[in-house]
């Protein structure tokens, strides 16, 4: 599948600003972080920045951007519907959790409006991650491990960035960084368990089924056309596939090793502004990370309408 | 709305014999001379006379090889929507613009709802949708649903362009949900198939296989010709005298 930049912006944006949202939503409405007025401003501007910068970018997408609204229609049988559903319902309680901790204070509609906004996180990243999960023609995304994926994905580079943020205010405390530490193992643990599951599918859709001719080989002789079509363009790419393995230890490095590495520095107590430092460094490493992951993600994942060009 | 109906009045689809067959891109031609003025209007062409061509087509013909115990040969194989009965391209639409008519189970585009953002393409198996880069929105077959109800066409010429103009009768059309219907009797004495089963779109049209090799074949050496009556002449003569 082509890696269009902006879906692959897209995911790895709002992945991150749902996690920080449904991490701040329950730590911060259940009293875990201070009610800071600065800390608010800037956690839910990132936060809700990135979410709203991964929409925008996810629209510039479209053919017809200025007709996008028609998608909130169908959110019975469409997840990307579901999807465009969730995510602006979920910036009515995440709106109204972020001007109430910052102006104020802590009060018991604001833990709940948190309460909302983290449910709303979590259930937008659950849409994101079925629009790929329910495709059927794309093997490597119709698995059990895509929704896990998003969601672990999301959780972790979230808790990474909520470390980053505690810690540029001087107010981080272990557990954070033991969380955002462990999640970023299991991540790894996740993204490795996908790979070995993708390396050995074997797919049951073949160029005999595809054509309906039973037995023997099928050998594509002569394509329909001489250039490359829509269909190759969109459902053919096929440059990443020769750089995998190059490709997989970038995003091993990126999203999950360096990110670990600078956390556990974080953990055994350096002074601050080092820890600091590590903390956001980990946290835009590893976003880097994840954007190579999600690039991998389309480019390894193989459409079945390839079969019929013999690729 | 994408949500599918229950239940379809007609199944209108296409019947192709991979047997008959010839890969002679007429039926390609037929379909893009009609569409680019049709329903889906226009199948546009992107750089059509350059070295980067590109452009929108509802029907492309492929070539295989089909290589069994019994022996090779090439298969000609015409790929286009099968208006599917269970079509996952029209349930992942955001906007409603994809849908399958109750009426008569052809799965169409409102061009006018859809926002390009291309998901209904990823989610068919068989390539039948083509993004339209120009206009920025996704077309795909219409089963030419502007000749087949057309009262200005002779009745005759009431069938998609692809049939019209298959010069082997490769293409068939007609409603596969009556079993009484020509192409319904055509599928069953043939051994019609579904494409990718497996998928589970429940695909209307069908795929004839190649017949069967066979051993019966008539011999194509004709009989030696024979001089209708002797020669005359000097080289009569010779001839005479060399023969005895």
């Amino acid at each position: 599948m082509h890696p269009a930049f902006s879906v692959v912006f897209f995911t790895t944006a709002t992945g991150a600003g749902y996690g920080l949202l449904a991490l701040l939503g329950v730590l911060g409405g259940l009293g875990f972080i201070p009610a800071d007025f600065w800390l608010g401003l800037i956690g839910m501007g990132l936060a809700l920045g990135l979410i709203a910068a991964g929409l925008l970018s996810s629209a510039g997408h479209l053919g017809r951007p200025e007709r996008a609204w028609r998608a909130f229609s169908q959110w019975r049988s469409s997840w990307l519907s579901r999807e465009g559903v969730a995510s602006v319902a979920t910036f009515i309680p995440a709106g109204l959790f972020g001007l109430g901790w910052v102006f104020f204070g802590r009060t018991g509609w604001v833990t709940v409006a948190g309460l909302l906004a983290a449910i709303g996180a979590v259930v937008t990243v659950c849409t994101t991650g079925m629009i790929y999960a329910s495709l059927k023609p794309i093997a490597q995304w119709h698995s059990r491990y895509t929704l896990p994926g998003y969601l672990i994905f999301s959780v972790m580079t979230g808790s990474v960035l909520l470390n980053s943020l505690l810690q540029a205010f001087a107010i981080g405390s272990n557990p954070v960084v033991a969380a955002a530490l462990l999640l970023t193992l299991l991540g790894w643990g996740w993204k490795l368990a996908t790979w070995r599951y993708n390396d050995r599918l074997e797919i049951a859709t073949t160029a005999n089924t595809a054509t309906g001719l039973a037995g023997g080989t099928v050998r594509s002789l002569e394509w329909p056309h001489t250039e490359e079509n829509y269909l190759l363009k969109e459902m053919g790419f096929r440059i990443a596939r020769k750089h995998a393995a190059k490709l997989r230890g970038i995003t091993q490095a990126l999203a999950f090793a360096l990110p670990a590495l600078f956390l556990l520095a974080v953990l055994f107590a350096l002074p601050w502004p080092l820890v600091a430092v590590l903390s956001v460094l980990a946290a835009i490493v590893q976003f880097a990370g994840i954007l190579v992951e999600r690039w991998l993600f389309f480019a390894e994942a193989k459409h079945t309408v390839t079969l019929y060009y013999g690729r | 709305m994408t949500c599918l109906p229950t239940h379809t009045d007609k199944k209108l689809g296409l019947v192709i014999d991979l047997d008959t067959c010839v890969g002679c891109q007429a039926c390609v031609t037929a379909c893009k001379e009609w569409n680019t003025g049709g329903h889906m209007a226009p199948l546009t062409d992107i750089d059509p006379y350059g070295g980067d061509v590109d452009g929108v087509w509802f029907n492309r013909v492929h070539s295989y090889e089909h290589t069994t115990e019994a022996g090779g040969r090439t298969v000609n194989f015409p790929r286009s929507c099968l208006h599917c009965e269970t079509p996952a391209c029209v349930t992942v639409c955001p906007t409603g613009a994809s849908y399958k008519r109750a009426s008569d189970g052809i799965v169409l585009i409102d061009e006018s709802k859809c926002i390009g953002c291309k998901l209904c393409s990823w989610a068919c198996p068989y390539g039948a949708r083509e993004f339209d880069t120009d206009v920025g929105v996704m077309k795909k077959c219409t089963l030419c649903v502007d000749r087949i109800y057309n009262d200005n066409l002779a009745e005759e010429d009431r069938v998609p362009a692809c049939v019209a103009a298959c010069p082997t009768s490769a293409r068939h059309f007609g409603d596969l949900g009556d079993p009484a219907s020509a192409v319904s009797q055509l599928v069953a004495s043939r051994g019609g198939v579904d494409l990718m089963p497996e998928m589970g779109y429940k695909p209307t049209n069908k795929y004839l296989p190649p017949r069967a090799h066979t051993e019966r074949a008539a011999s194509v050496a004709a009989p030696r010709l024979e001089a209708v009556k002797a020669e005359g002449g000097f080289l009569g003569w010779v001839d005479r005298m060399l023969s005895n």
